[in-house]
């Protein structure tokens, strides 16, 4: 497999320094464009595995960037966006993006989410759902719909087990709450957010070895739910 | 105390009085005997001369008569074109003062002093459109006949017996800064009439018959020297008061004037005046209002109004005494003043009524003491007004139907008793019924009743029985007595009942004023403070009142309360504008724009107007009482303290707030300059050292320093954090927003997010599994608990345990976050939630903000934050979030 291409649309010169030293370093090809109407010629030239998009663009918003891409292409797009803006991360999701990392971040940080977006987008396009699920001590077999704990088979509703298995067909990407209604509960219910929060609990009470303390089943505040992925 | 030096309150009153001279314009008069002395001209010549001077000299408005060398005089000078007013089919021209003010010259020339405006203009005198320029800083030039004086105004006519009826009030005169007298012997003036340079022939004819005889000359003229040489004496005095000449300064004279209902009252007002002035002394007007006053037909009350306004025109302090009786009361007033002489009218009684019921004046006489008294007589000696019978309204008659019920009982009660007691007994029964019928009903029933039961007494038990004549002639004195003692005793009581009934209305005043003040001293809101006062105004005079204040431009808004509200429309608002920058009454019932719907009176404090009070009385005469005036002006002074004593509270919080401010930013800008600079200081620090010898150092120690570069940054990045979510909170752009969550999922949000500095530390958490959902902002109240956590890890060992419990109740939910840490200094678990505050002065901290983000979040979601030290070491950060709204609908069973 050739070095994934990776397209970076920043303004800030000392953002793209950085992540220039770290991704190029890590063997992606990076391609860098200062404002959103480069990035869209440089997204259409370059053919990338995983866009990174800054949500502060100087010429037009970081939303409407994604929803532009979106009409035509499916690669991954990583969200950089600052904390304390829940709101313009879900704005974002909503629009298309896959996952985000708020600013000020770590490299492992952007790498962990970009394989993790790789990861997915080779899922989507050549490999089916794979059956079996693992992570920590959680493991979930699809095809005999068992789910198990350290061995202990750990018995689920049907809700519950649904919760699971959308959870982990984007395991490590952020997953807000509207998405998990409306996948879960379907269409009707996308403004009873607590049904999720609820189920949420359930899940941990079920599968954490201190549901305060999660290691599998994370919150991201104001957007959404994380599953762990390793 | 020396007499030789000036009274320092004279001094300082002469100094204000000078202060206000040099931003006032001056006021030149040119004071004449008669008509035709050349007055007018002689103030065109002065104008011509100013003219030639290079003033700015306009001529406002001057009437030549036709007089061709006037006219030739005003040749040269710019003229002011006059307002034409139609007036019952002609036009008439009239000064326009509103030009006037908007020319703005140096000088103006306004002619005849004393003449009034048509109706509506703005003032009904011209004296008072003069003062308004000298008010607005321009000189102005006018000229004025000796006739028009309001206080020579009875001497001119008892001289010349004609009666002037435009007068000008004297302290215009006073107020003058220079004066000139034109003076021209009659001879010459009567020989100007003849030449027809005065008026034109028939008129002169005319005028020399009447006004212009030669012994009316001389002696007007003698008025007018002699009022001239006044002047000039006054002058004098006060140049030697100003140099503390006066070695032996007569002792201040006080004259009180005594006045009554008569329409002689207005002469003894003058006469007051007069003797006032020679005797440079103060002087007070009274009337005295008895019970028997209150009876007095309108025209009589109209008059004594009229008079005592007459009286504060010239300069007198008025008052109305009420009392029973007329002469003790002034006395009393006449001492508790320290007034040396009393002024009162020649009595109005016959001699045989004096000599019956006594006369005032010799009362005064005989009470007087060290005061004198002057006795002035009045011209045609009118009988004093009598109380008018008041017409018998339903309910007189209806006190006439009880004294008959009355009588008729007594008549029974003496029947009952007749067989048993005596007839002077029985005479007893009457009287008790008499003196019951005084105290319900006035004189009339009261004489009715004790008529009655004599006719009764004499009907039904003096011998012959049932029958009015009398066998025994000593009845009739038994009937005399009777009826005597009954009248008198219906008398007085009636009169204790009306003077009760003066004093309950002084009383009502009175305790509304002081009602009003106390409310007021307890308010300190201005629309609070404006409420307060219409209600109380409206309680005392009912009436459509408003309270205009300048708003932000200066312009002044109508306040108003619903239930009287008073509407101004734009005509109104200009008077109100007008009494604003006058600082002086006008509208109904005064003398300046008479022609508005309500009355403005000025709500002047200590730092000028601070707005004017409105107030359309629903019976229009009611203001017309200078009593009534002076009511409402104490009410408005009340009104007007209090809205500056509200706004001075106001402007002091508002400096105490951005001192508070300014302190507060100066902590923001040392605190925050050092906690960013830090950071700072060791990022770059360790970044040159990798940059200028990386290569040097061994593995170790340059991951050493990336992790400090690493470390600090973080710590800039949570600085940064807490100042911009602080400011958020504090400029209230946080808008919450709130959902159900689970508290255990945030908690689990907060602790994933402190995972690395919390390391390997045990942390236990405590949730009820039954705990509700709770409507908060998951954002916001994981910070809480993350900053809390944060605080926890930098205050305590690295390997101490912390706890989170959760507890609830029906109303709220109640998180604790405790370390085992070294605890908060004593005394500061309630500070440590300020803003900037550090319990450690070292740099372990943050910039202080935290504890204070905690707060500010808990408090936008309706709870409570505190902190205690623990018993068993450490501390417990608790906060509660309330459980007010409804649960949130059920969610959907599992199938």
């Amino acid at each position: 497999m050739p070095d994934p291409i990776v397209v970076l649309i920043e303004d800030e010169p000392q953002i793209r320094r950085f992540l220039r030293a770290t991704l190029t370093g890590q063997g992606y090809r990076l391609f860098e464009a200062a404002t959103g109407a480069d990035g869209l010629v440089e997204v259409g030239s370059r053919q990338p595995d995983v866009i990174i998009i800054d949500l502060g663009l100087p010429d037009m918003d970081g939303v409407d960037v994604i929803r532009r891409l979106r009409e035509w292409t499916a690669v991954p797009i990583i969200v950089l966006s600052a904390r304390g803006q829940e709101r313009d991360k879900v704005t974002a999701l909503d629009a298309g993006a896959d996952d985000y990392v708020s600013k000020p971040f770590g490299a492992s940080e952007l790498v962990a989410r970009i394989r993790v977006a790789l990861r997915h987008a080779a899922g989507a396009s050549h490999e089916a759902d794979e059956a079996a699920f693992k992570v920590g001590e959680l493991q979930v077999d699809r095809l005999r719909r068992h789910v198990s704990l350290g061995g202990t088979e750990v018995r689920l509703t049907p809700t519950e087990y649904k919760l699971l298995t959308t959870l982990i067909r984007h395991a490590g990407k952020v997953v807000t709450h509207q998405q998990l209604l409306r996948e879960v509960w379907g269409p009707a219910h996308t403004d009873q957010a607590h049904y999720v929060r609820i189920y949420m609990a359930h899940l941990r009470h079920k599968l954490e070895a201190e549901p305060a303390r999660p290691r599998y089943l994370l919150t991201e505040p104001g957007v959404g739910y994380r599953l762990a992925a390793d | 105390m020396s007499g030789e030096r000036p009274d320092p309150d004279t001094l300082l009153a002469r100094a204000k009085e000078e202060e206000a001279r040099k931003t006032r314009g001056r006021l030149k008069l040119f004071f004449g005997a008669a008509a035709g002395v050349g007055k007018t001209y002689a103030m065109l010549e002065a104008a011509g001369e100013l003219k030639a001077d290079g003033v700015d000299v306009v001529v406002g408005f001057v009437e030549t008569h036709g007089r061709a060398e006037t006219e030739a005089l005003l040749g040269g000078l710019e003229i002011l074109p006059p307002r034409l007013v139609p007036y019952r089919g002609t036009t008439l021209k009239e000064f326009d003062l509103d030009a006037a003010l908007a020319r703005r010259p140096t000088v103006i020339l306004v002619d005849e002093l004393a003449h009034s405006n048509a109706e509506g203009s703005r003032h009904a005198k011209r004296w008072q459109d003069v003062l308004e320029l000298v008010g607005a800083g321009i000189d102005v030039y006018t000229t004025i006949n000796v006739q028009h004086l309001e206080s020579l105004n009875d001497l001119v006519a008892k001289i010349t017996g004609v009666v002037v009826r435009e007068t000008v009030p004297d302290s215009v005169l006073e107020r003058a800064d220079e004066i000139e007298l034109v003076d021209l012997p009659p001879d010459d003036l009567i020989e100007r009439l003849q030449e027809g340079k005065v008026y034109v022939p028939e008129q002169a004819r005319e005028a020399m018959k009447n006004f212009f005889r030669k012994g009316n000359l001389i002696a007007l003229r003698e008025l007018a020297l002699r009022r001239t040489a006044e002047r000039v004496d006054a002058q004098m005095q006060a140049y030697m008061r100003d140099h503390a000449i006066a070695k032996t300064w007569p002792v201040a004279e006080r004259i009180l004037v005594c006045v009554s209902p008569s329409p002689q009252a207005s002469q003894l007002v003058r006469a007051g005046r007069r003797l006032a002035t020679r005797l440079g002394a103060q002087w007070i007007v009274a009337y005295v209002e008895t019970p028997a006053a209150a009876k007095l037909p309108q025209a009589d009350r109209d008059r004594v109004v009229q008079t005592l306004r007459l009286a504060e025109q010239l300069g007198a302090e008025t008052v109305t005494l009420s009392g029973t009786t007329m002469s003790e009361e002034l006395l009393a007033y006449a001492r508790a003043r320290n007034v040396s002489r009393i002024v009162i009218g020649k009595p109005a009684r016959s001699f045989w009524k004096r000599m019956l019921l006594g006369s005032i004046v010799d009362a005064l006489v005989r009470g007087s003491g060290e005061i004198d008294i002057h006795v002035v007589s009045g011209e045609k000696e009118a009988d004093a007004p009598k109380p008018a019978m008041r017409p018998a309204s339903r309910t007189a008659w209806r006190a006439y139907a009880e004294a008959l019920v009355v009588v008729a009982l007594c008549t029974g009660i003496a029947w009952l008793m007749f067989p048993h007691f005596g007839l002077s007994n029985l005479i007893m029964v009457y009287l008790l019924g008499v003196v019951a019928v005084a105290a319900r009903s006035g004189r009339g029933p009261t004489a009715f009743a004790s008529l009655l039961s004599v006719a009764t007494f004499d009907f039904f038990f003096v011998p012959p029985f049932f029958s009015f004549a009398v066998s025994d002639t000593q009845y009739l004195v038994t009937f005399a007595v009777m009826l005597v003692v009954a009248l008198v005793i219906s008398s007085l009581t009636v009169r204790i009942r009306a003077q009760a009934d003066l004093a309950r209305d002084r009383e009502r005043r009175t305790a509304a004023l002081y009602a009003m003040s106390h409310e007021l001293a307890s308010t300190r809101e201005v629309d609070d403070l404006l409420a307060i006062a219409i209600q109380h105004i409206v309680d005392v005079f009912p009436a459509e009142v408003a309270v205009l204040l300048p708003d932000g431009t200066g312009r002044l808004t109508p306040r108003t309360v619903p239930a009287a509200a008073l509407h101004t429309d734009a005509a109104e608002q200009a008077v109100a504008e007008w009494v604003y920058s006058h600082r002086e009454l006008a509208g109904l019932g005064t003398s300046t724009l008479p022609g508005a719907a309500a009355l403005y009176v000025p709500l002047i404090g200590s730092r000028g107007a601070a707005g004017v009070l409105g107030v359309k009385p629903s019976e229009p005469h009611v203001f017309d009482s200078p009593e009534q005036l002076h009511l409402l002006e104490t009410f408005a002074n009340q009104t007007a303290l209090a809205i500056e004593r509200a706004t001075l509270a106001d402007e002091a919080q508002a400096s105490q707030v951005r001192m508070e401010t300014e302190r507060l930013r100066n902590s923001l800008l040392s605190s925050v300059s050092h906690d960013l600079r830090t950071p700072l200081a060791t990022i770059t620090g360790a970044a040159t050292t990798m940059l200028e010898s990386g290569s040097r150092l061994d593995q170790r120690t340059q991951k050493e320093l990336l992790e400090s570069v690493r470390d600090e940054a973080e710590r800039l990045n949570r600085l940064v954090q807490n100042l911009l979510e602080m400011t958020r909170l504090e400029s209230g752009a946080i808008e919450l927003r709130r959902d159900w969550h689970p508290l255990e999922e945030v908690i689990g949000a907060a602790l994933g997010r402190l995972a690395k500095s919390l390391g390997s530390r045990r942390v236990t958490v405590s949730i009820p599994p039954d705990l509700p959902l709770v409507k908060i902002d998951d954002v916001l109240i994981e910070q809480v608990f993350v900053n809390l956590l944060d605080n926890a890890v930098k205050y305590t060992p690295p390997d101490s345990a912390i706890r989170i419990i959760v507890t609830a109740t029906d109303q709220s939910v109640t998180a604790e976050v405790a370390d085992h840490g070294p605890g908060l200094p004593k005394g500061q678990e309630a500070r440590v939630f300020e803003k900037f505050f550090r319990a450690t002065p070292d740099g372990r901290g943050g910039a202080g903000l935290g504890l204070a983000i905690c707060r500010g979040v808990v408090l936008a979601h309706g709870g409570r934050i505190w902190a205690h030290n623990l018993p068993e070491g450490g501390v417990a950060f608790l906060f509660t979030l309330p459980l007010t709204d409804a649960a949130p609908a059920s969610v959907p069973a599992d199938a």
